[in-house]
């Protein structure tokens, strides 16, 4: 067993592309549901309004990159009022319901053969993002090496002697971005929650008629809070598309919200850093697990008529859905959250 | 402001109450009664769900300044009156004024904003915010509650230090300030009571309307929130209740609504109301063989 190369892995992936589109994607939840108990099933489908607003721009519309951008924004907030004025007025559950329904639309249309001449039907769309990495800084002839770190025809090597971290210089120039991009929205978000702007959001959650009666315009916040949670879902769609260099129709499944629910779980609801630190978790655990078993079967630790390799992939979801239920049991609030504020829905 | 001064608020404001009474003496006690100067003037409201009709209410007139006890066996529908009147219900139709305003097209939070600020039947506490978030939340007009200001801490810190302070006073007034940093979830049932009245306040309303608040409260407290209720009539304010206890109701009431059946049966103050036939009848069931037959 080579532990050496699975925590390298498992580490290099706590901290990579991936984890940070379920962070940030995870983050615009945290407003929606964390603070203000809005139930967005469609969080996936913000996502694709990033991804197809900026694919389509930039390749069926022929207009620039930073275009694309705005498309993708524009078309979050549109689908947020789309999605919010008939039913945040109503009962919770009317959301949940209608954001789990336009998120299926979405990919059905994005899908759909009559568009495909556009949107390249369940092929997706590829071809948009060499605008992005011809701004990035790090080149692929890059040949340099500092102490423990390194960097080779632009693959830099972290080595740290028990674990390394290798990132490509495309891996590097998203992860500038990303990881940017949260310390922005975390800073705002810090702000804005600790403001008496978010001590209404947390009322609403809280009981929203009761804050009504308090004379404040609890659909406007809704709202607010739903759009802002869009716009930072549209900006994971971004690092979503530009991280894989295209976008597909069915990647935008419902399953790709469920996952940015357990981060957000994980990690703590309500809770600022609770999203980065739960999709941290998740990817770290995911990686983890998957290689330790690959290696397991490789070094024949595992008899072989036990599990294949191809069967590592279901056994890993099953064994992080089990550990999920486990963390529901016995830590509801997520690593992050406050155990005193879970008591009190007990009584 | 100096102690004098209060003095001499308070004394105002009795005077106020005196009038207040005096004026309703000569008010008939009769149901759908012009006052004379009434803060709510309702017409012609009627809900109802499905084939009930819950509210049904020809006129009700509550004169400024007093408080008025609404009373009426289980399902009479004084809740969803107050839920009408505060916006929190629509009516099949009716109108009424609020301080000289129509006030039917307002929403719940433009009631509230008005200065008609109520409480539930069912205490409705912000459970997982603290005592002192509870009452900072109800503070009118806070310019940090505007998403661009929220950002921008230096342009409302001012505004909310001012809100603790007046928060903390009323928490006072009301035995809660030692609990300020706990859960609201943490209180009591009656705890939470106090809370949401004290919460209430923060709004400075023209006009409270509380719906049971000494439901479930020990008599203790009940004593302490009677106290608390006089009190904001003697601040000018004007307060419609609901309750059932008849002791309660002729230690503070200066005004007394019956409702029956969705409508108002009779109103008078409290001595008229107790020996009234119809009050009797209404609780026991119009058929009961009572001496008022
Ligand atoms: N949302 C609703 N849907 C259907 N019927 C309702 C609804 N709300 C109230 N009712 C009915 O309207 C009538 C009046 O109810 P309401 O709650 O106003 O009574 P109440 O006078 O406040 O009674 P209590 O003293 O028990 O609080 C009742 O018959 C009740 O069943
Ligand atoms: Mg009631």
């Amino acid at each position: 067993m080579d532990w050496h190369f699975v925590f390298s892995q498992a580490l290099t992936q706590a901290i990579g592309p991936t984890m940070l589109i379920y962070a940030i994607a995870a983050i615009g939840l945290n407003v929606q549901f964390g603070y203000t108990g809005l139930l967005n099933f469609g969080q996936a489908a913000f996502a694709a309004m990033g991804a197809y607003g900026l694919a389509l721009t930039v390749v069926a519309a022929g207009l620039p990159f930073w275009w694309g951008i705005a498309v993708g924004l524009l078309a979050a907030v549109a689908m947020a009022l789309l999605l919010g004025i008939p039913t945040l007025r109503l009962r919770a559950d009317y959301l949940a319901i209608v954001t789990i329904a336009a998120a299926e639309i979405v990919r059905r249309l994005a899908r759909s053969t009559v568009w495909s001449e556009h949107t390249g039907g369940s092929d997706g769309i590829r071809g948009f993002s060499e605008p992005f990495f011809a701004m990035s800084p790090y080149s692929d002839d890059a040949n340099w090496s500092f102490a423990f770190v390194s960097m080779e025809n632009g693959r830099l090597t972290v080595d740290l002697g028990i674990v390394d971290f290798q990132y490509s210089d495309r891996d590097l120039w998203i992860m500038t971005v990303g990881w940017a991009l949260i310390a922005v929205f975390l800073v705002v978000l810090g702000l804005l929650v600790h403001s008496p702007w978010g001590r209404v959001l947390k009322g609403i959650r809280e009981d929203e008629e009761a804050v009504r009666s308090l004379g404040k315009n609890v659909f406007a916040y809704k709202m607010q809070a739903l759009v802002i949670g869009g716009l930072i879902g549209a900006t994971a769609g971004f690092v979503f598309a530009l991280s894989r260099a295209n976008v597909q129709p069915d990647t935008f499944s419902t399953d790709f919200t469920f996952y940015f629910y357990v981060v957000l779980i994980l990690g703590g609801a309500a809770r600022l850093f609770g999203p980065v630190l739960g999709a941290a978790l998740f990817w770290f655990l995911y990686n983890l697990l998957s290689q330790t078993l690959n290696q397991a079967i490789r070094a024949e630790l595992i008899p072989a008529g036990a599990l294949s390799s191809i069967q590592v992939g279901p056994l890993v979801f099953f064994l992080l859905g089990l550990g999920m239920v486990l963390l529901l049991i016995y830590r509801p609030q997520g690593i992050l959250g406050n155990r005193r504020e879970l008591m009190l829905d007990v009584r | 402001m100096s102690d004098s001064e209060t003095e001499r608020e308070e004394a105002v404001f009795r005077e106020a109450h005196q009038a207040a009474l005096e004026a309703l003496a000569d008010v008939a006690p009769e149901p759908g009664v012009a006052k004379p100067d009434p803060i709510l003037s309702a017409t012609g409201v009627r809900r109802a769900f499905g084939g009930l009709v819950a509210v049904d209410v020809e006129h009700l007139e509550v004169q400024r300044g007093t408080i008025t006890a609404l009373i009426g066996p289980n399902g009479a529908g004084k809740t969803t009156l107050f839920n009408l009147l505060t916006g929190f219900d629509r009516p099949s139709r009716g109108t009424w004024e609020f301080d000289g305003r129509s006030a039917k097209r307002l929403r719940s939070y433009q009631m509230a904003q008005a200065g008609m600020v109520r409480t539930f039947q069912l205490t409705k506490a912000l459970t997982r915010m603290t005592v002192l978030d509870n009452m900072l939340i109800a503070a009118p007009d806070q310019l940090g509650e505007r998403l661009w200001a929220g950002l921008i801490h230096g342009m409302w810190r001012g505004q909310e230090v001012g809100n603790r302070a007046k928060a903390l006073r009323l928490l006072e007034r009301f035995n809660l300030a030692d609990k300020c940093h706990d859960y609201a979830g943490e209180l009591s049932g009656g705890q939470r009571k106090l809370l949401e009245m004290a919460r209430a306040l923060m709004l400075e309303p023209k006009m409270v309307m509380l719906d049971e608040p000494m439901a479930g409260v020990n008599p203790a407290l009940k004593q302490s929130l009677l106290e608390h209720i006089k009190e904001l009539r003697e601040e000018g304010m004007t307060v419609l209740f609901v309750e059932h206890d008849m002791d309660m109701i002729h230690e503070i009431a200066d005004w007394v609504v019956v409702m029956a059946a969705g409508q108002v049966i009779t109103e008078g103050t409290p001595d008229q109301i107790s020996s009234d036939p119809r009050v009797i009848d209404a609780y026991l069931g119009a058929h009961h063989d009572g001496a008022a037959h």
